[in-house]
């Protein structure tokens, strides 16, 4: 269990430093090909780690503000928050904020940068159909990720993910307007440029894609490995199992759920199309949370 | 000259080694005290509810005295109670004699209906859950100190400097078996 988490840890400087260098290359091929040469790469570098800095600072609370997460009244929701001190006891956590989701969809996430500063939202709707065991499952889950330092890789991910969609897609655009006027000067020029621009205009186009990907890396063993860190939390595995049971039979979409943060939520929030056939293996490459029945069955062999 | 350098680093790199897992030690130690006392806040906790919770059922149901007194009782036991077996005994019978009031409470649609009751019926079952949660914590966290003074290379250093292992929190007798509830 220790190791595990050890080793999430080093995964996640790891991701971090992909992403931020995945950042930079796509700004400086964007800039590269408008032709601004190195200063353009400075400017890349500069962006790209101003991002990363402003997300370690920020991204929980845009990755609320995207969810429409209000703060939890504590004498309104008293269980919601015993439950959770509960298990910050528990777990020798501290206690992170706690928020609501007006939706009726059950779901929950949590967010944040370290367990000093973490928060955790859940839907008013995992209120009203979870039970006490069960709805403390979920809250188990979420304090894992806060435990495991999954948090801060996951809610980076929100706005790296989001950068890099916007900027090909600004440079998309930009490429389409101005007809490739770049391209006509460099004929004059010649030299080495051709391949470089193939290269970066690649790196574009490819770029929402591999930071897809990385989103997944982040998410799907995090969750299983938030089940497993849960029941070491509650000893009660019957509580999860129940709870992740009840969400797999509950078909409701997260309205303020968006693909950015879907490998935020316990559970994936946007509606799947159950399809069998050739596509659908390459299709799962694309979710960001393993099969609920496989985590069901991992839980009961425990 | 490099023989000697060698030399000063692998000492240098020695000592902070050892400090740093004397600091882990002590660091451990440390949270068993905390989480020792934590366990202590919430029992405390626990007793600071119930006269309220009494005093909401009499509004009620004042002629349950029986329940009632058993609750006071083992209340008043309870804050007596001296070391971690006296401590489980007494805090197992008042836990029986709290879920016999509340069984109670059942047969009172006006009790069962009271906010106030609800609420304090909510908060004595956090309590009770936090206080299970805070042993548990305790116990996990004796498990890593003791692992770590019986386990090489820590257990030469915890020998050095008389780090002892702690015992564990141990539901003695009755508190293992589950509570009876009584009507």
């Amino acid at each position: 269990m220790y190791d595990q988490v050890a080793q999430n840890k080093r995964r996640s400087a790891a991701l971090i430093a992909v992403f931020v260098l995945l950042v930079a290359a796509v700004i400086s091929a964007m800039l590269y090909l408008v032709n601004l040469g190195i200063i353009g790469v400075i400017v890349a570098v500069v962006i790209a780690g101003g991002s990363a800095f402003v997300s370690y600072w920020k991204s929980d609370a845009v990755a609320l503000r995207m969810s429409r997460a209000v703060p939890a009244d504590p004498t309104e929701y008293a269980r919601l928050h015993n439950l959770v001190e509960g298990l910050c006891i528990a777990s020798g956590l501290p206690k992170p904020r706690i928020y609501i989701v007006e939706d009726e969809a059950p779901n929950a996430f949590a967010t944040g940068r370290n367990p000093q500063h973490a928060a955790i939202a859940v839907t008013t709707g995992l209120l009203a159909k979870m039970n006490r065991v069960e709805l403390e499952g979920v809250l188990a889950h979420e304090l894992s990720h806060v435990k495991n330092d999954d948090i801060l890789v996951s809610t980076l991910a929100v706005t790296m993910v989001g950068l890099l969609a916007i900027i090909s897609d600004v440079f998309i655009r930009m490429m389409w307007f101005n007809g490739g006027r770049r391209g006509r000067n460099d004929r004059d020029g010649g030299g080495s440029f051709p391949f470089l621009a193939v290269i970066g205009f690649a790196l574009l186009l490819v770029a929402p894609l591999l930071g897809k990907l990385l989103q997944l890396a982040v998410s799907r063993r995090r969750e299983s490995l938030a089940d497993v860190s849960a029941i070491e939390m509650t000893r009660y595995p019957p509580g999860l199992i129940s709870a992740l049971e009840k969400l797999r039979d509950d078909t409701t979409v997260v309205s303020a759920s968006s693909r950015a943060t879907s490998h935020l939520w316990i559970e994936a929030p946007v509606a799947r199309v159950e399809e069998e056939g050739r596509l659908s293996k390459w299709n799962r490459m694309f979710d960001t949370h393993p099969p609920i029945e496989e985590r069901i069955a991992a839980l009961q062999e425990l | 000259m490099i023989a000697i350098i060698v030399v000063v680093v692998i000492v240098v790199l020695l000592v902070v080694i050892l400090m740093a897992s004397y600091n882990g030690l002590v660091r451990l130690r440390n949270k068993i005290e905390n989480a020792w006392a934590q366990i202590d806040v919430q029992l405390k906790r626990r007793f600071d509810l119930i006269p309220n919770l009494v005093e909401t059922v009499k509004g009620y149901a004042a002629h349950e005295k029986e329940t009632l007194d058993a609750v006071i009782t083992a209340r008043n036991v309870g804050m007596g109670a001296q070391g971690p077996a006296q401590q489980a005994q007494a805090d197992n019978v008042l836990t029986g004699a709290l879920r016999s009031l509340f069984a109670l409470s059942e047969s009172y649609p006006d009790l069962k209906a009271n906010q106030s009751f609800l609420a304090l019926q909510e908060e004595l079952t956090s309590t009770e859950d936090r206080i299970a949660y805070a042993r548990q914590f305790y116990n996990d966290t004796v498990n890593r100190y003791n692992t770590k003074i019986q386990t090489v290379p820590t257990s030469i250093l915890a020998g050095m400097f008389h780090f002892t292992e702690r015992e564990y929190f141990e539901a003695e007798g009755e508190a293992k078996g589950p509570v009876k509830v009584q009507f």
